[in-house]
């Protein structure tokens, strides 16, 4: 592949490669919209990783069955868990590497939060057999991505792994990650029921006619029953905001360091790509920065004529007076075959079009690689293998 | 119409008002996922909540349970409180008290455009796969949560308009992968059995043609036997029987094109056969379209196959359903 066409730049000095970022880095997260391979790549990180000799951490939602399968993983394993080394370690290598996986369980992450700052067994069991504590712990948006980002504070406390790589949930908003904590948060504390939830204090009548009257209309339309169990979680979670606000803050330090990186993942078509710079801009908007773009799935090109230069050979081909039959089915071949050729060309400089740039409006010296479309689906070992040197053999 | 992210769901939605519309048919597509690129690939401006033409017969418009919830809560005698409810939050803590009831606000409100009959076709662009299953699963949750009151009565209407093949039907769309194929199927078993809602033809998007020269050479077909030299051969006898010799390197590079597409293409057709034999529903295949990004020349010619497709399809699915709601 052409790393000029591209935009890269190798001899830029401040570059980041993939190699140093993943030296460097305790933390990876990578993000992207669905269906861009996002899991695999992430998956691909982490077994270079352990072979450079790192103790690494593949932690995912929903890994596609057979990559699972590839990884030997457990149907469902929401503590991590090591892979065998047979799997990914090459025979020639004898570092002390180790390569683990986990699959992210938000509710049980939750629990496990709740269990921490609740006080005393008690409260615990109060809100964790509410059933609008359920709601929140499965059903309300942006609680799955705090909640890896929740695990991913955990597994960094632990000291079990040099390097930790992130899948972010597919989500609607494939940057929900970034806002879940505060929103959870925003939630806890809201003002109205804090004001309803403190008879102790200042009692329902206290509360004022208007937030009464809301009250009520909110019961008219989904039952007094499920009002009641959101004001009995409210009671019950008094006293815990503040440990639940220290952690979103540590949560919040730890994906600002330094040592945290983000890896954005895309497609090379056209609204993948400016989605991708979007979410750049956004992660900047935050304060944190993209260290790198892995391109995967970019369609192969065969070597340089251009695509409408070989369509109209073909057509040439096909204008041509009739020949003995011999010679037309071979001019028709000929003309099939340059077509195809023409398709790959096409697409291909379409694709790199899209690209051109990337890695300049992505802010300087992040890191691009780009992976090619196989012949084949990823699903193996090999084949993580296979992307794994793609994206390290990749120039910056 | 539903499928997991980056499969082109989409651009079929737009294809298939395509043909809807050259059926004399009146379509209305709604986005319920915030922006699609569908009003890019027409050339017109973001949707919003107010319906616009995106071209003859076709109407499009977003479907925000924001939206949804005011005009709901007008509709109910709540318009004064619609406002506060915003600020104050509460509305969040609601819609996570009662999971579902966003997605019942915006399935509500398609059942009220069904109703009114201003379209012949509602083409849903639903969420992404899981979502997807979860978006149509929760009027029946909410049957269940909810004892009384207006959303329970709107909960048993959508149930009543998802359960009925008359009046809607899913219609997933994949492409020829491992992953996604295998999505597909979960979410059909899913939607089939949760949901009861009953499944349209799937659509498998995205088939490279094969190349039809090697196509008619069996020797170079059969699996396992793909020979790049004897390709290579054959190609180099052929430039020179047409009379225009190729240099090795063309014939190289065009044998690497060819046999790339061809592998791609077995792994395709294979991914094709298994979703066959996991779903006994009518595959409709949509060819990959290599000359450009989704723009209004690429639905048409989606429509195109589509069309031709839809002709051959035992019953009219497209003339019997009120709202195709995917």
């Amino acid at each position: 592949m052409n790393s000029a066409a591209m935009g890269g730049s190798p001899n830029d000095s401040t570059s980041i490669t993939f190699a140093s970022l993943l030296a460097d880095s305790h933390v990876i997260i990578c993000a992207g919209s669905g269906g861009v391979g996002k899991t695999t790549t992430a998956a691909a990180l982490a077994i270079q990783a352990a072979r450079n000799g790192q103790r690494s951490i593949v932690v995912t939602i929903d890994p596609a069955k057979r990559l699972a399968d590839a990884l030997g993983l457990p149907e469902l394993a929401p503590d991590p868990v090591i892979i065998d080394e047979q799997l990914w370690r090459r025979t020639d290598d004898s570092s002390s590497g180790q390569l683990s996986a986990m699959m992210l369980d938000p509710k049980a992450t939750f629990d496990a939060l709740v269990a921490r700052y609740a006080d005393g067994v008690e409260q615990a069991e109060r809100i964790l057999a509410n059933s609008f504590y359920r709601s929140i712990s499965s059903a309300l948006g942006g609680t799955q991505e705090y909640m890896a980002m929740e695990k991913l504070h955990e597994l960094s406390e632990c000291g079990d792994y040099d390097l930790i790589v992130v899948d972010t949930p597919p989500s609607r908003n494939a940057l929900d990650f970034l806002d879940a904590p505060e929103r959870l948060l925003r939630l806890l504390n809201n003002r109205v029921f804090r004001v309803i939830t403190a008879p102790a204090r200042t009692g329902l009548r206290a509360a004022g006619v208007a937030v009464q009257t809301l009250v009520r209309a909110i019961s008219r339309v989904i039952g007094a029953e499920v009002v009641d169990d959101i004001v009995a979680f409210f009671r019950a979670f008094e006293g815990m905001e503040e440990g639940f606000r220290e952690r979103a803050m540590s949560v919040r330090a730890l994906i600002a360091e330094s040592t945290t990186q983000f890896v954005l993942i895309t497609s090379p078509r056209r609204d993948a790509v400016e989605e991708a710079e979007y979410f750049a801009e956004r992660i900047g908007d935050h304060g944190y920065r993209v260290s790198g773009l892995i391109v995967n799935r970019v369609h192969p090109m065969f070597g340089s004529e251009h695509g409408d230069t070989l369509r109209s050979r073909a057509s040439a081909l096909r204008g041509l007076p009739a020949m003995q039959s011999g010679a037309s089915s071979a001019r028709d071949r000929m003309a099939q075959h340059l077509d195809v050729l023409a398709d790959f060309q096409t697409v291909g400089a379409r694709e790199r079009h899209n690209l051109d740039g990337v890695q300049l409006r992505l802010g300087r010296g992040a890191a691009v690689a780009f992976v090619p479309f196989l012949a084949r689906d990823v699903h193996s070992i090999e084949a993580l293998d296979e992307i794994a040197a793609l994206i390290f053999a990749s120039p910056a | 119409m539903a499928g997991k992210g980056g499969v082109g769901k989409t651009t079929v939605v737009a294809a298939l008002a395509v043909v809807a519309a050259r059926s004399g048919l009146s379509v209305l597509i709604a986005e319920v996922e915030g922006k699609s690129g569908l009003s890019k690939a027409f050339g017109v401006s973001d949707l919003e909540y107010e319906e616009i033409v995106l071209s003859k017969g076709i109407s499009a418009r977003t479907l925000t349970p924001d939206a949804a919830l005011a005009e709901w809560l007008k509709g109910n005698g709540l318009g004064r409180i619609a406002r506060r409810l915003n600020a104050s939050g509460i509305l969040e803590i609601v819609a996570t008290a009662v999971p579902g009831m966003k997605d019942i606000l915006v399935l509500g409100k398609i059942k009220g455009l069904e109703q009114s009959r201003a379209f012949d076709l509602i083409l849903v662009d639903a969420p992404a796969a899981g979502h997807a299953v979860s978006f149509l699963t929760s009027p029946l949750g909410l049957l269940e949560a909810v004892g009384v009151g207006p959303i329970k009565a709107q909960a048993s209407d959508v149930v009543a308009m998802l359960s009925d093949p008359t009046r809607a039907q899913v219609m997933l769309v994949t492409t020829p992968e491992e992953t996604p194929v295998r999505e597909a199927i979960e979410t059909a078993f899913a939607l089939e059995d949760r949901v009861g809602v009953a499944l349209g033809p799937i659509i498998v998007n995205g088939i490279y043609t094969d190349d039809p020269a090697i196509a008619s050479e069996n020797d170079l077909t059969k699996p396992g036997v793909f020979d790049h030299a004897a390709l290579e051969a054959s190609i180099s006898l052929d430039a020179q029987d047409s009379g225009f010799p190729l240099s090795s390197n063309e014939i190289r590079d065009i044998a690497d094109a060819v046999s790339f597409r061809h592998a791609r293409r077995q792994v395709q057709s294979h991914q094709a056969d298994e979703l066959r034999d996991a779903l006994p529903i009518p595959q409709l295949r949509l060819p990959y379209l290599f000359d450009g990004e989704i723009g209004f020349a690429q639905i048409e010619k989606l429509a195109d196959a589509l069309g031709a497709q839809i002709e051959m399809l035992p019953d009219p699915i497209i003339r019997e359903p009120e709202a195709n709601n995917e």
